[in-house]
């Protein structure tokens, strides 16, 4: 689950980390009174939107009164922000966050992850912030430095030092550096999270150290006890057939193409999409009804695909093993019965009961064109869509 | 595989008195699997399924001297009985669940290193199928029917998947010796290269097919490990090819992050290291036949 830049420093503040003056709005009104209240002579107004790369965008706005804050508020909110990140659709701007400007000195990168070989936590930390991890490590990959944290013990101070000496600061600010990469891996080891990155972290001229972005992921399977992170997510910002998907319990991914996918296990919804592009075809979602394949489920499945409008033709690719290939074709049914697919329907069969499975469908009214391996599946769901 | 789990392999059910312990316990009782009783706390002394329960594992183990369990726990309390296991005495425990943190998950492992290496257990999972010598015993959740007796090992992240290879390896008349379903979460108890490595000391495994997907190192590391440390052959799929990067493809742990982990990457650095790949999902038996035949 990812969280807004402004709730990330909130979060990060709580725990030692330094973060520029500033408050969020959700109106171009409130906007001035925030600036002045903020004080100082230059705001920056920042579109509050689950993406990087905003500035390059537009959704950044340097302000030289607060006048000009509630014109940029004015200019992005309600908007649309598409950056690099957020695909051709972008992403709705509903907040705004309003920042005191900061005289930069020197900026840095900060970014806690995951290591799944070391299984620990992984800082990552290089002299030139402002750019991405990506794009450091292929321009710049002699400034990145590494520490790898235990989770179980937590980060020590010898190495938030050696960090610290490792991105070359100045000795009078070695404690607030460290305190600074401190606070980061405490927030992610006690809250659960997946990523925090600090980009840039910066030195300003009156020698401070500040977070000026920050990005935040968590686990979702920890979420049952994060309750006070769990509030933070905003719906808003993830597509809508896929929040549709979530909150029925169905793990859902959109994607371009028009062939629709209903598959049980993860695995072999990645493998189906696989051969529909082998076969010519272009998968139009990623969709796992989960190992069951209730009839309920099914019936969920079926709503949320015929929702999508790109889809041409659906493909549905069930292997049964606890459940059973019947109980899988009754649901098939039933779903049918409720929802009214107007597009070509190929569906695949196979494990416990098949033949029980197919005749069922075979006696059933529905249309559809039966299919037996993976491979005659996907052949069969592409040549539907040329007719 | 015996050195996992063979026809007498004592099994407890850990969660056994709960509607998914029970039911599952049923199956494996069906299949032949040796379940000698289960653990639920606060229920000790209560049968189910006509076996006995018990309070605590270490309390099972005692009486009934049973080396493998199998966690029905929901994910808040399942590192503690992974825990709890190991501490106990298992030597091999399956978590089935889905929905463990990572963090969690990475206690289980550190906390797993008090113990040498011949005394450690051997996690399976978590979000995984589980494991099944056919004909002998399963320790997990399969349909076991589609498996047919065999001298191949499977490894697969994904369940489904998992099954889709061993029924096209039955159609092809080809056997499986052990399948293993190591899970798809980012962290989990036992990787590719752990599996592998059994799968190159079993005498009744000739060939072993590795079934991966995008994301994390671990098909790497175990295709690395066959170059350098085998001598039986690997042949390997990874699904995710129309994956988009930085998207998490439902298993927690399928989502490219990484130099390496998508899956033509993959796929590429497993054919240098000696490993024959599936060219998709549906060849996989045909792929594992046209390596046995050379054998």
């Amino acid at each position: 689950m990812d969280i807004h830049e402004y709730q990330a420093k909130e979060i990060l503040s709580s725990f030692g980390v330094t973060i520029p003056r500033g408050g969020i709005v959700y109106s171009p009104e409130t906007a001035e009174n925030k600036a002045r209240e903020i004080g100082g002579s230059k705001w920056v107004v920042k579109a509050q939107i689950h993406s990087g790369a905003r500035g390059k965008a537009g959704g950044i706005i340097i302000c030289n009164s607060p006048l000009e804050v509630a014109q940029a508020t004015d200019k992005l909110l309600g908007k649309r922000l598409v950056t690099n990140q957020t695909g051709p659709e972008g992403k709705i701007i509903n907040r705004i966050y309003i920042e005191e400007a900061t005289d930069i000195e020197k900026e840095l990168y900060l970014g806690l992850v995951f290591d799944r070989s070391s299984e620990s936590i992984m800082v990552v930390a290089s002299t030139e912030g402002g750019m991405s991890v990506e794009e450091i490590s292929k321009e710049k990959p002699e400034t990145i430095i590494r520490s790898k944290i235990e989770v179980a013990v937590g980060i020590q101070n010898f190495q938030a030092r050696e960090l610290a000496f490792g991105l070359g600061i100045e000795p009078d600010l070695i404690r607030r550096a460290s305190d600074t990469i401190i606070g980061c891996a405490k927030a992610f080891n006690e809250l659960d999270a997946t990523m925090v990155e600090v980009n840039p972290l910066v030195i300003s001229k009156q020698k401070q150290i500040l977070a000026l972005d920050c990005k935040m992921s968590f686990d979702n399977n920890a979420m049952f006890r994060r309750n006070k992170v769990s509030e933070l997510r905003d719906k808003t910002q993830e597509n809508e057939k896929e929040v549709f998907a979530s909150d029925r319990g169905l793990s859902y991914v959109s994607l371009d193409g028009n062939i629709g996918n209903i598959i049980n296990g993860a695995g072999l919804a990645m493998a189906s999409m696989d051969m529909i592009q082998l076969a010519g075809g272009q998968p139009a979602n990623f969709l796992d009804v989960g190992g069951g394949a209730t009839p309920d489920k099914i019936v969920k499945a079926f709503k949320l695909i015929t929702m999508d409008e790109k889809v041409e033709v659906i493909l549905v690719n069930i292997f049964a093993g606890i459940n059973r290939c019947d109980w899988v074709a009754e649901g098939i049914v039933l779903a049918l019965e409720k929802i009214e697919v107007k597009i070509p329907l190929v569906i695949r069969l196979a494990g416990t009961n098949v033949e029980k499975g197919n005749k069922i469908l075979k006696e059933s009214k529905i249309k559809y064109i039966e299919a037996n391996t993976l491979e005659d599946a996907a052949n069969k769901a592409v040549a539907a869509l040329k007719k | 595989m015996a050195v996992v789990i063979n026809k007498d392999t004592k099994i407890l059910i850990q969660g056994f008195t709960g509607k998914m312990g029970s039911f599952h316990a049923e199956e494996m009782i069906k299949y032949g699997s040796n379940i000698v009783g289960g653990v639920t706390p606060g229920k000790g002394g209560q049968k189910n399924l006509d076996r006995p329960v018990y309070n605590t594992v270490k309390e099972a183990v005692k009486h009934t001297g049973a080396t493998a369990s199998i966690l029905f726990v929901p994910p808040a309390f399942a590192a503690d009985s992974a825990m709890e296991a190991a501490d106990a005495g298992i030597k091999t425990c399956v978590a089935i669940v889905d929905g463990i943190p990572s963090h969690d998950m990475i206690r289980i492992k550190r906390y797993m290193r008090r113990y040498s290496k011949n005394e450690k257990m051997t996690l399976v999972g978590p979000n995984c199928a589980g494991i099944i010598s056919p004909g002998k015993s399963m320790l997990g959740i399969m349909p076991g029917h589609i498996y047919k007796e065999g001298r191949v090992g499977i490894i697969s992240r994904s369940g489904t998947l998992g099954y889709e290879a061993a029924q096209q390896l039955k159609n092809l008349n080809i056997g499986v010796s052990t399948s293993v379903g190591i899970g798809g979460d980012p962290i989990n108890g036992s990787s590719f290269r752990d599996i592998i490595e059994k799968f190159e000391t079993d005498d009744e495994t000739d060939a072993i097919l590795m079934i991966g997907e995008i994301g994390g190192p671990q098909e790497v590391a175990a295709g690395e490990f066959a170059k350098e440390n085998m001598k039986k052959p690997v042949i390997g799929y990874i699904a995710g090819l129309t994956a988009p990067k930085g998207r998490v493809m439902g298993h927690a742990g399928a989502i490219v992050s990484a130099y390496g982990e998508s899956a033509i990457e993959k796929v590429e650095i497993l054919k240098e290291c000696g490993v024959t790949i599936s060219k998709n999902p549906s060849v996989m038996g045909d792929t594992v036949k046209s390596v046995l035949e050379k054998i």
